[in-house]
């Protein structure tokens, strides 16, 4: 504790002594700021953000100059000019040279500013000639990621527990910064992001990258990043998206390209390795247990740990009516979303059928639900019902 | 009619007297900025420390948007109404406002519209939780069902803006004294003609984006929805057609403030009074058309990109002529530090500072960097509570004892003033720090390397906090208390009719309007 | 500016007060009535508010008799007037701009046209919203096929026909043209009433009002007779996609004006048999003579970017 109010002292006047001006140059491995790089922009490890650095501390340092000028004069009249020092005031109240001084200047200073500034704009823009797409889609609360052209699609969502956010277990390092399944992308290559959103707007943030753009849902924003180095740069949604707004963390992974073409690889094979399990008939048993995981990753933060909803917005799922009922309602409600109610997504497209069964199986036992008939569901059952739409 | 007010509670609900309506708008205000700052406060106390501690995410957000639509529409836009209210008749020689019952009306609307807006707090579902903003579809589709108080109460919120603006422009343009031109108005006249021409122009706007809302959301429109070819960035434009006018509305009024105070305290005439009108002039028409520099990231066209972008920067020459003006009055003047003019002086600094942060995010590129980050948060927070508030503050040092007739007591106000200086910059920033290193705003949560900056920014909130009870003890002591004057001028340097009338103003002032020479 | 003393200030007055908790009550009733909660909230506000502006108006009207306002407080109503009519301007801009940016902007970029360029030198190859997300959607003005639709879903059902010019073969039964002959008509009709109590012709002027009150009636009914056309045959509605939504929000909005000036003028007419106005203070039904020119000229904005021009 005394070590950190020490900290915040010290952080604290070595801010006021220093001010904007200090940092820490960006360190090799680009893992996460810290230290005096806390106090300003990450300069980042592409082109853009740098440039953009750039551009953040030529404007920074025009108006710490304009600042030290203006209000180097206001101070001087203050104390120059106070009463007490046994001043008259002198009565002069109009100028038009000066007032058409400080109009001309300041708009020349601003042409200035403006020249680098459009240019950093054309080239954040510029999104031709990219050698990979990946398609970024934003659900609440969680992002997914398509590679146009491979076949490769996944979900990638925070992995931090509820219990860490609640205070019921420690905070690990990465604390809200750690994902289950980051996004790679090969260092040196022009990589096109395609961004869209499912259901309300999110944003996709990862400032190390020079990237944020808006994901609205019905179109498709383009950005462009190209990685110099590799590393592991982590980001956030930027836009209030709903409760889940802080947790839905981005974290990408800049590898060689080798390395990049090797995971592709691997994740198509895993893809075909599931596609198999389809038809696998699982226990009770195993169905509960990756269903409680499922669940909790894809479900909970609408319908809570325990099935019980919040009032008013999600209905608990505990002793709910479709839950317990006919499968087929489930199911459909599952794979199809809420007719009525838009926050209950789609989540056929989403979720693979093994996680869908297992969802279901264990939302019609858990929490001392116990389902007026159909107790488990299979992967295949989702399947057929899928295909029977 | 030369009578005094009448008894009872029948002198506020029905009052005619500006003077009346101006007191209930100001108290109204303050009620509202401490609800607000309420809110603020369980903000500040949930970010303490990254984990979930105090209310949950959904509550948050809650938090988050009432205390932007409480602060914005009611403490800071009511509390210049109730100031422009009291003072334009006195400065201009006028008997009273224009349409003095329709005054009232817009005043006890706001009590209504705001109960009705909070009381969505206690309701099934929560209170608004997309931010003052409100963006599609989060405020359509995704929306409590509370939302539809929420769309009623700006509805008549923003009438009671309308007509309250109207009321002002018809007493400005209709009600001036024989020889009061309008280039011999005070500044404070002059600015609040046109805010209140902003607010007649962008209001209705705002109502016509929560009619879209209401049909989107009740009645199967697709204004804001793809599926049916429309579009949710559309509600960014109309919303930011009237966003960014209304920071404006928000900033203007106190411009006039500051340039009350700031003469009077140097001795000295303002300086370059034609000019400060046409920058002001010039600030309000081009907030028309700057408006979508609150969409850098949603993906415009790059040609609307860099208009805005420029159109932006252009802003700043006009408000500097502003910030030249004022430090060239106080430039070889007899300057004292009373209150007010310490308030005043702070103005000045903060709300540059502010200005200038508001150009780095002017600059399309960086505000990719920037955009939704608490760098925004400290900017806006620099130029509105920096900016407005402590405008507001200063005007009530100000004009206190000229209201009622008593002086308050000039310790205290010192002793506010430095803690609210102090609080307010431990408060605000270092939220420049957590925008920079990448924390976003409307976060109910954050990860580990902001932990030290929050902390000291919620230190900071909890003393600026306490500096506003301060004010309101203030307040009430120099009411209840304060030592009696009767002096017309009560300031040295005051110049303007409302100076010339006696301290405490009586209840009718002007009934025969004053020649000015 | 003026040299007049004695401006009317009105005594304390209970109405305004009244009027406000009738809006209270309103806005919380119709929050409770889009829910599907109880209207009776709703018509408390409604019928509360209509009183007081009975009694208001009243009031003010007796004032006037009693001459108590000056010329000067009567610029202060003109001025009220007038900033009015500019709000309501304002208002209809919001729903023009809305049109205009679905129709240049949003319409296009679904039907695949890339957001980037306006500038394209480097970007003629951003990709479109289209392929990714609504493979063959088509943009056209009017947009008859919704991208939800092409998409499989039925939230969003496009119209079978829009509203636009039938054809010369057809041109009688385009109601909008002859809505447009009524509404010019009437602008003309209330001028010429004007002109007669300006010059103390009572008869004349109540002949005039008469007609204008007639043709803003014809008007509506033509609208609702369109209404109906476009529900019952056209499969044109507010669900229809944002060609419907532009469609009826803003002829909607326009003619719920057409109704409240209507129905000022009729205020107006009746007044005049009470033996209201003279040639030289007519000020209530000037405002709502105003009032109507605005309204008009608004429809021929609709009429050209709603009707003419797709
Ligand atoms: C009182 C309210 C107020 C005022 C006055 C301003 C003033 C300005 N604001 Fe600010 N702004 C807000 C309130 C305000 N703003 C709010 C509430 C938001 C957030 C809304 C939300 O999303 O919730 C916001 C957000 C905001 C954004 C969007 C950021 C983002 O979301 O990414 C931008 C971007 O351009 C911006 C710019 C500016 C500029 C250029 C000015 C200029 O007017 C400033 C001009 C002043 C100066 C520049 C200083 C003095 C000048 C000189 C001394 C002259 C010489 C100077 C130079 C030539 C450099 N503001
Ligand atoms: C003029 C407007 C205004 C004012 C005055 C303030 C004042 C303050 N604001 Fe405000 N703020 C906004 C306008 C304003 N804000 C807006 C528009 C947003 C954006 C909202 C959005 O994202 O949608 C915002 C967002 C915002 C955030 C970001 C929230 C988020 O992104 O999640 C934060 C966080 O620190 C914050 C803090 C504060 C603080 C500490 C004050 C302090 O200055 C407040 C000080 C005042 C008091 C503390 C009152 C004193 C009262 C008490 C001490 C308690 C007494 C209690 C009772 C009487 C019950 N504000
Ligand atoms: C973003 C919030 C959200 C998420 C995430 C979510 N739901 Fe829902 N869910 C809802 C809402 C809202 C409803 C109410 C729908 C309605 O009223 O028609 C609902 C309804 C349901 C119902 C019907 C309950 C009833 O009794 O009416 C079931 C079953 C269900 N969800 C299952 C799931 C499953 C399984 C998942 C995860 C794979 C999930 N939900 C994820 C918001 C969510
Ligand atoms: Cu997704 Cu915020
Ligand atoms: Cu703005």
């Amino acid at each position: 504790m005394v070590s950190k109010a020490k900290r915040l002292i010290l952080s604290t006047l070595g801010t006021v002594l220093l001010g904007f001006a200090t940092q820490a140059s960006a360190s090799g491995e680009a893992e996460r700021p810290d230290g005096w790089s806390l106090l300003n922009m990450t300069e980042g490890v592409t082109g853009v953000s740098h440039s953009i650095y750039d551009l953040h501390m030529l404007i920074f340092w025009i108006c710490v100059v304009i600042g030290v000028i203006t209000f180097g004069v206001m101070f001087y009249s203050m104390y120059a000019h106070r009463k007490s020092s046994g001043r008259t005031p002198s009565n002069f109240h109009e100028s038009t040279a000066v007032e058409m001084a400080w109009t001309i200047i300041p708009a020349l200073i601003l042409v200035v500013m403006a020249f680098p500034a459009t240019k950093g704009l054309k080239d954040l823009y510029d999104t031709s000639e990219a050698d990979i797409d990946i398609k970024i889609t934003g659900y609440q609360w969680k992002w997914q990621y398509e590679y146009l052209g491979e076949g490769v699609e996944f979900i990638s969502q925070s992995s931090t527990s509820q219990a860490s956010i609640y205070g019921k277990a420690p905070k690990s390092e990465f604390y809200l910064e750690e994902v289950d399944k980051p996004v790679v992308i090969p260092v040196g290559k022009k990589v096109r992001f395609l961004i869209t959103a499912k259901d309300v707007i999110h944003a996709w943030w990862v400032p190390q990258l020079g990237v944020k753009k808006d994901a609205v849902p019905g179109f498709i924003n383009e950005t462009w990043a190209r990685a110099d180095e590799p590393g592991i740069y982590r980001g956030r949604c930027a836009e209030l998206c709903g409760k889940g707004h802080a947790f839905m963390p981005i974290v990408v992974n800049a590898v060689p390209e080798e390395e990049y073409l090797a995971w592709l690889a691997a994740q198509k094979a895993q893809a075909a390795v599931e596609k198999e399990a389809i038809n696998n008939t699982l226990t009770f048993d195993e169905l509960m247990t990756s269903g409680e995981a499922a669940y909790n990753r894809s479900c909970a933060s609408c319908h809570g740990v325990a099935g019980e909803g919040i009032p008013g917005a999600f209905p608990a799922l505990k002793d709910s009516v479709i839950a317990l009922g006919p499968v087929a309602d489930h199911l459909d409600m599952v794979i199809n979303g809420s007719q009525t109610n838009a926050a209950m997504q789609a989540f056929g497209g989403q979720l693979s059928e093994a996680d869908i069964a297992a969802i279901i199986t264990y939302e019609r036992n858990a929490w001392g639900n116990v389902p007026e008939a159909d107790k488990t569901v299979q992967p295949v059952d989702v399947l057929k019902f899928k295909q029977g739409q | 009619m030369a009578h005094g007010p009448a008894k009872g509670i029948g002198r506020w609900l029905f009052a005619t007297n500006h003077k009346d309506i101006g007191t209930m708008y100001l108290w109204f205000s303050f009620a509202m900025f401490l609800l607000g700052g309420f809110f603020a406060m369980v903000i500040r106390a949930e970010l303490f420390e990254p984990g979930m501690q105090i209310i949950k995410p959904e509550f948050f957000n809650q938090m988050t948007t009432m205390h932007g639509l409480i602060m914005v529409f009611g403490a800071i836009m009511p509390a210049f109404v109730g100031l422009a209210n009291w003072l334009i008749p006195m400065q201009i020689g006028a008997p009273d406002m224009a349409l003095p019952r329709m005054n009232n009306l817009s005043f006890w609307i706001l009590p209504f519209g705001f109960a009705l807006l909070a009381s969505t707090l206690f309701m099934e579902g929560g209170a608004p939780n997309f931010g003052w903003t409100f963006y599609a579809p989060l405020s359509t589709t995704y929306a409590p069902p509370t939302v539809n108080f929420f769309i009623f109460g700006i509805h008549i919120i923003g009438a009671s803006s309308i007509m309250g603006s109207i009321n002002i422009v018809s007493t400005i343009l209709n009600l001036r004294a024989p020889g009061m031109t309008l280039m011999k108005m005070p500044l404070f006249a002059w600015t609040w003609l046109i805010t209140a021409f902003l607010l007649i122009a962008v209001m209705p706007v705002l109502a016509g984006a929560v009619t879209m809302m209401l049909m989107d959301i009740n009645f199967g429109t697709s204004f804001f929805n793809a599926a049916g070819g429309g579009d949710p960035v559309l509600f960014q434009h109309v919303f930011w057609f009237f966003g960014h006018p209304e920071v404006y509305i928000i900033i203007i009024p106190a411009f006039g403030v500051i340039s009350a105070i700031i003469p009077t305290f140097s001795r000295k005439p303002l300086f370059g009074y034609s000019s400060m009108v046409y920058a002001t002039s010039a600030i309000a028409i081009l907030s028309f058309v700057v408006w979508a520099h609150h969409m850098f990231t949603v993906g415009m066209p790059l040609a609307g990109e860099l208009y805005f972008m420029y159109a932006t920067l252009l802003i700043a020459v006009p408000t500097g002529v502003k910030v030249f003006n004022w430090i060239s009055t106080m430039f070889r003047g007899a300057i004292t530090y009373e209150t007010p003019m310490l308030f005043a002086i702070a103005f000045v600094i903060l709300f540059t500072l502010g200005g200038f942060t508001g150009l780095m995010l002017a600059i399309a590129p960086a505000d990719i960097q920037y955009h939704d980050s608490y760098f925004v948060v400290a900017h806006f927070h620099y130029v509105m509570v920096a900016g407005a508030v402590f405008s507001m503050t200063a005007a009530v040092y100000y004009w206190l004892p000229k209201w009622c007739g008593r002086m308050y007591n000039e310790a205290l106000g010192k002793t506010q003033f430095w803690i609210s200086f102090i609080g307010f910059n431990v408060t605000f920033f270092p939220q420049h720090f957590l925008g920079l290193a990448g924390m976003p705003r409307r976060y109910a949560d954050y990860s580990l390397q902001f932990t030290d900056w929050n902390m000291v920014s919620s230190v900071g909130a909890f003393i600026y906090g306490a500096s506003q009870l301060l004010f309101l003890y203030n307040v009430i002591s120099t009411i209840r208390s304060g030592e009696k004057t009767d002096d017309p001028k009560v300031w040295e340097g005051a110049e303007g009719l409302e100076w010339t009338l006696p301290t405490p103003a009586p209840f009718h002032t002007f009934s025969t309007p004053p020649d000015v020479k | 500016m003026s040299s007049e003393s004695n401006y009317y200030v009105p005594e304390k007055s209970v109405l305004p007060f009244a009027a406000a908790t009738g809006l209270g009550i309103m806005a919380l009733g119709a929050g409770l009535a889009v829910q599907g909660k109880t209207p009776l909230i709703l018509l408390l506000g409604l019928m509360m508010i209509a009183v007081v502006l009975f009694f208001w108006f009243s009031t003010v009207i007796q004032e006037n008799m009693d001459g108590l306002p000056s010329a000067q407080l009567k610029r202060s109503y003109v001025m009220g007037m007038g900033w009015f009519i500019f709000s309501e301007v304002m208002f209809f801009a919001a729903f023009f701009g809305a049109l205009f940016y679905v129709r240049v902007f949003a319409v296009p970029w679904l039907g695949g046209e890339a957001a980037i360029p306006l500038i394209d030198d480097f970007n003629s190859e951003a990709a479109s919203t289209n392929a990714l997300l609504w493979e063959g959607f088509k943009a056209e003005w009017p947009l008859m096929i919704n991208p939800d639709q092409v998409a499989g879903g039925s939230t969003f059902v496009g119209p079978e026909h829009s509203m636009s010019f039938p054809g010369w073969a057809n041109w009688y039964h385009w109601l909008p043209l002859w809505n447009t002959i009524v509404l010019l008509t009437s602008s003309w009709t209330v001028h010429v009433a004007h002109h007669a109590i300006k010059h103390n012709n009572r008869a004349k002027f109540q002949r005039w009002l008469g007609i204008t009150v007639a043709l803003g009636v014809i008007f509506l009914y033509l609208q609702y007779a369109e209404y109906h056309e476009a529900y019952v045959e056209m499969g044109l509605t507010l669900e229809s996609g944002i060609y419907g939504t532009t469609f009826f929000m803003l002829t909607g909005f326009h003619g719920f004006h057409v109704a409240m000036g209507t129905f000022m003028l009729f205020v107006q007419f009746m007044r005049s048999f009470k033996g209201h106005f003279k040639s030289d203070d007519q000020f209530g039904f000037e405002a709502s003579s105003w009032y109507w020119h605005f309204v008009d000229v608004v429809w021929f904005g609709l009429f050209i970017f709603v009707y003419i021009l797709s």
